[in-house]
Parts: structure tokens; sequence; C-alpha cells
């Protein structure tokens, strides 16, 4: 069972077939799901409609991204320890969303973002603002994952070719703008469910076989992975990816950083909470949310040393698709072509379910806040908000799947990391701010999500992400004056900062009984017709 | 913005003991009612925030929201530094070749998932009473 290398791809066949069956499967479902999907309400939050344990388990799926499950199994399977310490952001973030949003969210809004921060602020700056940052944060977001979907195919259905790579991913982006328009908030979140629950089946499995074959001693997989590892038992250490020089250092300090500030703030999650009637079961959706992904990551630090053990880094790391490949060249070891088949259904079932989010996230932020409230002043007919929430979607749909044709081949997992500073700089600090500063005002917030805006997008521009490295999208030239290639530990800090400074050099004060009717419906729902 | 400030609807019953609770719809309550709402049914947030009940929830919610929030971060934040910066102390064997960052990593599940549960059991048993508590105040008024 050595002769791995050329397996890559297993069996071409099997994998598209299994991932037609879950397309179609998944289809009828949202079809069956989304019969009666008219009010805005339906589309935009499934009407509410969701328990708890529901809404955590397709909020798991959010995270359980071909991103974080070939990305975080191959970067254990690589990197060892630095993988695996990254991975642990991922679970201690959900504890952010547990106590200090998922509830108050839930309380104060009804679709978006902009609901909860335009709260007791005036109205259309503060809904533009919290808009353009959603947008902004879905796009990259989306194009990073557009553009795994481009590499995952090199690794999975064997096509090489740009052209080729450029079909699947307009394929992808099609069948993601169908579920949107088709089922909306239900049926996407139906998606995400079946996904989620394939995909954690999947580890699941994958993970006892492993533990088995080693006689459930975590040691002794760490050991045999070491083994087979380039780097030896230095791989069990920290330093394999992180470390380096002390910006290499600060610069992992900053990714973690908006890693455990981040990832509760993305748009697309916190929409997720309008899908659940209330308070408590919003609460509840987190709780199994972080059941769900510590179960998780502790599979996937099992899976990573397991490939390393079994595939070995250097196979790996050669293989097309690099570290992607580590999970499904594992799955091809342990089950055959079959196994690999569904892992590779699965992973790609998971850029398309997030993709659908993402698109409905941005699709209903233009249209709840930037249609009906900027541009009709809040006065629009909720059909056509609705229409308009649907072209949107067709529009994010093909600016996703033109943006992904052309990041696909290049190096966008900045992106991921981006958007997290994004969210954790520009979302973040207003929401608390917004949530537990009496005196935070209009101006506070308009700075602090555009402080938060801007200088991440600026500092990013000027990182080795985008120039002076051979690692970055314009390797040739070289205008890069910001070190670290994450903004987040300068960043989050200057928002807040900017928060701060506005509410106090603004003459503006404010409004007492608006910030006492968010601050009493936050805590107890009282006012906002949930039960 | 603790000091008292006399409500003229104040003084109140708890709304249990009120027979005849609306069923959803505003009941255009004669003045004098023991609900804290406005002329048009709808809560009064101001008087609300201003009430006993109020004060105990925040406090209750904030007692440990705050303080566990910055448990977590520091705990986070000190295992990832400690990784970046020391690197022999994450290095040290344990058991077998299980070296103390791996065991530190495991921990920071463990500790997430206790103060998750901790958390639920927290915001069942204390805050929800509480919260509805203060709902009563106004609660036949609900949309």
């Amino acid at each position: 069972m050595q002769a791995n290398a050329p397996a890559t791809s297993g069996n071409t066949t099997i994998n598209i077939t299994v991932f037609a069956v879950f397309v179609l499967i998944t289809l009828y479902v949202v079809y069956r799901a989304s019969s009666r999907n008219a009010t805005a309400s339906d589309y935009y939050a499934a009407g509410s409609s969701f328990t708890g344990p529901q809404n955590g388990i397709a909020l798991s799926g959010d995270f359980l991204s071909a991103a974080s499950f070939l990305g975080i199994s191959g970067g254990i399977a690589v990197h060892g320890y630095d993988g695996f310490l990254y991975s642990v952001g991922w679970v201690v973030a959900w504890l952010m969303g547990l106590m200090l949003i998922a509830e108050r969210l839930r309380n104060t809004g009804r679709f978006t973002l902009g609901d909860v921060l335009a709260f007791r602020m005036k109205q259309r700056p503060v809904r533009a603002a919290a808009a353009n940052a959603t947008l902004v944060i879905s796009l990259f977001y989306m194009i990073a994952q557009m553009a795994g979907a481009g590499a995952l195919m090199a690794l999975l259905l064997d096509v090489h070719s740009r052209a080729g790579q450029a079909v699947v991913i307009a394929v992808v982006g099609v069948v993601m703008v169908l579920y949107v328009l088709l089922g909306g908030m239900k049926g996407t979140t139906w998606v995400q469910i079946i996904k989620a629950v394939l995909l954690l089946l999947c580890v699941g499995f994958m993970t006892v076989f492993l533990l088995g074959k080693f006689g459930f001693s975590l040691s002794a997989i760490l050991e045999t992975g070491a083994r087979h590892s380039p780097l030896g038992a230095d791989v069990l250490d920290p330093g394999s990816k992180y470390g380096g020089g002390a910006l290499a250092k600060l610069d992992f300090v900053s990714l973690a950083l908006s890693l455990v500030l981040g990832v509760t703030s993305l748009p697309h999650v916190l929409m997720r909470f309008y899908t659940v009637p209330n308070a408590r079961e919003a609460r509840r959706s987190v709780v199994w949310a972080t059941m769900l992904m510590a179960t998780f990551y502790l599979c996937t630090l099992v899976i990573g040393f397991g490939a390393m053990a079994l595939v070995g880094s250097d196979t790996i790391a050669k293989a097309p698709g690099g570290e992607n490949s580590a999970a499904p060249l594992l799955a091809f070891e342990i089950g055959g072509a079959v196994l690999l088949g569904v892992v590779a259904a699965v992973a790609f079932a998971t850029i398309l379910a997030v993709v659908a989010g993402l698109t409905l996230t941005a699709s209903a932020s233009f249209a709840h806040d930037v249609y009906a409230n900027v541009l009709k002043h809040g006065n629009a007919d909720p059909r056509s908000e609705i229409k308009v929430a649907r072209l949107t979607a067709v529009v994010v749909g093909l600016l996703a799947i033109v943006g992904g044709i052309a990041a696909s081949g290049q190096n966008v997992a900045f992106l991921v990391a981006l958007a997290l500073a994004l969210a954790a700089s520009a979302n973040l600090p207003t929401i608390l701010f917004s949530l537990f500063w009496k005196r935070f005002n209009t101006t506070g917030t308009l700075w602090s999500i555009y402080g938060g805006l801007s200088s991440s997008v600026v500092l990013i521009i000027f990182s080795p992400a985008m120039s002076g490295a051979p690692s970055s999208i314009f390797p040739g030239v070289d205008f890069h004056w910001f070190p670290l290639g994450n903004p987040g530990v300068v960043s989050i800090p200057l928002s807040f900062l900017c928060g701060w400074l506005g509410t106090m050099l603004s003459r503006s004060k404010a409004d007492p009984v608006k910030q006492a009717e968010m601050e009493v419906r936050a805590l107890t729902g009282l006012g906002s017709g949930l039960k | 913005m603790t000091k008292a400030v006399p409500h003229p609807l104040e003084t109140r019953q708890t709304p249990n003991s009120t027979p005849n609770r609306g069923r959803g719809f505003a009941t255009f309550d004669e003045p004098g009612k023991t609900l804290l709402v406005d002329d048009e049914g709808y809560p009064d947030f101001v008087a609300i925030q201003q009430t006993e009940e109020f004060a105990a929830l925040r406090r209750s919610a904030l007692v440990f929201i705050f303080p566990a929030t910055a448990l977590f971060l520091t705990w986070y934040l000190t295992y990832v530094v400690a990784s970046a910066y020391a690197h022999d102390l994450m290095s040290m064997k344990v058991v077998g070749v299980v070296n103390v960052g791996i065991v530190v990593g495991l921990l920071q599940f463990v500790s997430t998932i206790v103060l998750t549960l901790s958390y639920a059991r927290y915001a069942r048993r204390r805050l929800d009473p509480q919260a509805s508590a203060v709902r009563g105040l106004a609660e036949s008024v609900e949309d």
C-alpha cells in the first residue's frame, strides 16, 4: 500500500459520481425545504425556524471548510506542531461568540449586522458602513474559497489545464447561486447541515481507524509520524512553520489574534444567529458548534499525524495540491478509491456550501441595508427588496466566479487571513462598543468600521503578501513597507482606538432612549417579538 | 445612569398575579396599570433600564462574561506567545513524545469546553430566570 504517488486523484469517475449525487440530493432538499420562500424573513433568516442544534451543526459547517479540513490536516501532516497550534484558535474563538455576541445579536437584530450597528445610531451612514464591511469581507473570503476550488480540482478530478479549472469554478459558482436563489437561507442551511454531518462522519471514521491502528496511543501516532517526516523529532516542537525570525513570530501572534477575535465576527457567521427563534436557541447553537468544532479539530490532529505516519510528509508535500492533499491521500491509503471519492466530494460540497452562505450574506446586506434603508430610506416594498436580494446574489456569484478564476493558481491563503483580520478589526470593536459602551455614538461607529476596514486593507496591500517576497502575488516588484503578512496586531487595536476617539471628539451625543432600548433588548429580548 | 429616577409607573405588582394577561397583542391597558409600558403599549425601556430587576440581570451577566472573556483570551494568547517565543519550554517531553506544547494545546480544548458548558449552565440557571423577570415587567405587550 505504499504505491500512492500516482493515485492522488484516485478514480475520477467515482469522485465525479459521488459529487454529482451529492449535488442532486442537496438540490432536491433545497427545493423541498423552500417551497414557501416568500417573505424577507424566509429568504434572509429561514423564518427563524431552525433549532439550536440544527443551527449549531450549520455553524460548524461554515468552518469545516475546505481550507480547514484539507488545509489544517495538511498543515499538521507537513508542519506537525505548528499546524496543530493554528487549529486551536478556531475552537477557542467560539467563546467570543458564545458569551459576547450570539444572544445579544439575536435579540437586537433581524437580518443583518447593519440592524445591530445602526440600532441606536443614525441609520443611513451606519448601515452603509456596515454593508461596506460585509461586502468587502464576504468577497475576499469567497474569492479565496473559489480559488481553492480550482486548486482542489487539480488534485481530485485530475483537471490541470487553466481552462478546465475555470470551467469547474464556473460550475461551482452556478450551482451555488442556484442553492441561494432556490433555497434562500433555509436551503443554504440544510446544505450546510448535510455537508457537516457527512464531513464529521468521514473524519470520525478515519480517526477511529487510525487510533485503532496505533493501539489508541497518541504518543505512538506522533512518534511514527515524526519518523516519517524529514524534520524528524523537531516536527513535534514549535517553530517548523511559524518559527524563524522575530518578525515571523510576531506575524503568527498577529494571525492568532485575528483568528480568535475574527471567527465569530465574520458576517456569514453573524447572520446564522438570526436563523433561530430566540436568544436561548442562539446560545444552544454556539454550544453545539463549539462541541463539534472541538471534536473535529481533535480528529484533525490524529488525521494530520496519521497522514504523516502512513503517507509521509515528503510524499504529501510533493503531491499535486501540496499540503491540501494530505487528507485525500490518507483516505486512499485507508479506504481505497471509494473513501477517497467520498472525501473528495465532501471537500467540494464544503466549498459549495460555504460560498452559498457567503453569497446569501452579501446579497442580504446589499438588499436590506443599502437598497431598503440607504436608498429607499427604510420604505422599500418587501417584495422588491427580495427581488434586489436575488439579483445581488446573481451579481455576487458572477463576481466570485470571475475573481475565483483570476485568483486560481495564485497563493491566496492570505485572503482568508485578511478576511479574519477585517472581521476582527471592522466588525468586532463596533459590535462590542455598541452593546457595552453607553456613550458610543454614530461618529465612533463610523470611525471604528472605516478605521478597521481601511487600515487592514492598506496594510495588506503594502505587506509581503502582495509584493517583495518569492511567495507574493507580485513577486517581481517590491513596494512593501509593512513587515507582517497579517495586519491584525495593528489594525484591531487601531479600530478600538478609532471608535473611542470618534466618540470622544464628536459633539453629537448618544441617544439615551435608544441606548436603553438596545441594552434592555439585548439582555432580555423584550420588544424584539422573540419568544 | 444608576440613580433612581422615580417613574410614575414604578409601583407595580408582578405580572403573574395579573389576571387576563394579553395573548401577544397590544392590550390598551388603562393608565395606572402595573406594566412598564408607554401609551401605545410598547415597553418603556428607559424605565425598565432603571429597575432593580434589570440592574440585577445586567450585574449577573457582566460579572460572569467579562472575567471569563479576559481569562480565556489571556490563557489562549499565553499559549500562542509561549509557542512562538518559549520554544524550549514547549518542547519539553511529558509522556512519550508528547510535549508540553501539545498538552497545553489539548488543555485549550478542555478549557474551551468547560467554559462553554459552565456559561450555558450559568445562563440557564441564573440569567434566564432573571431575564424572564425583567420581561415580566412589560410582558403583556409583547408583539
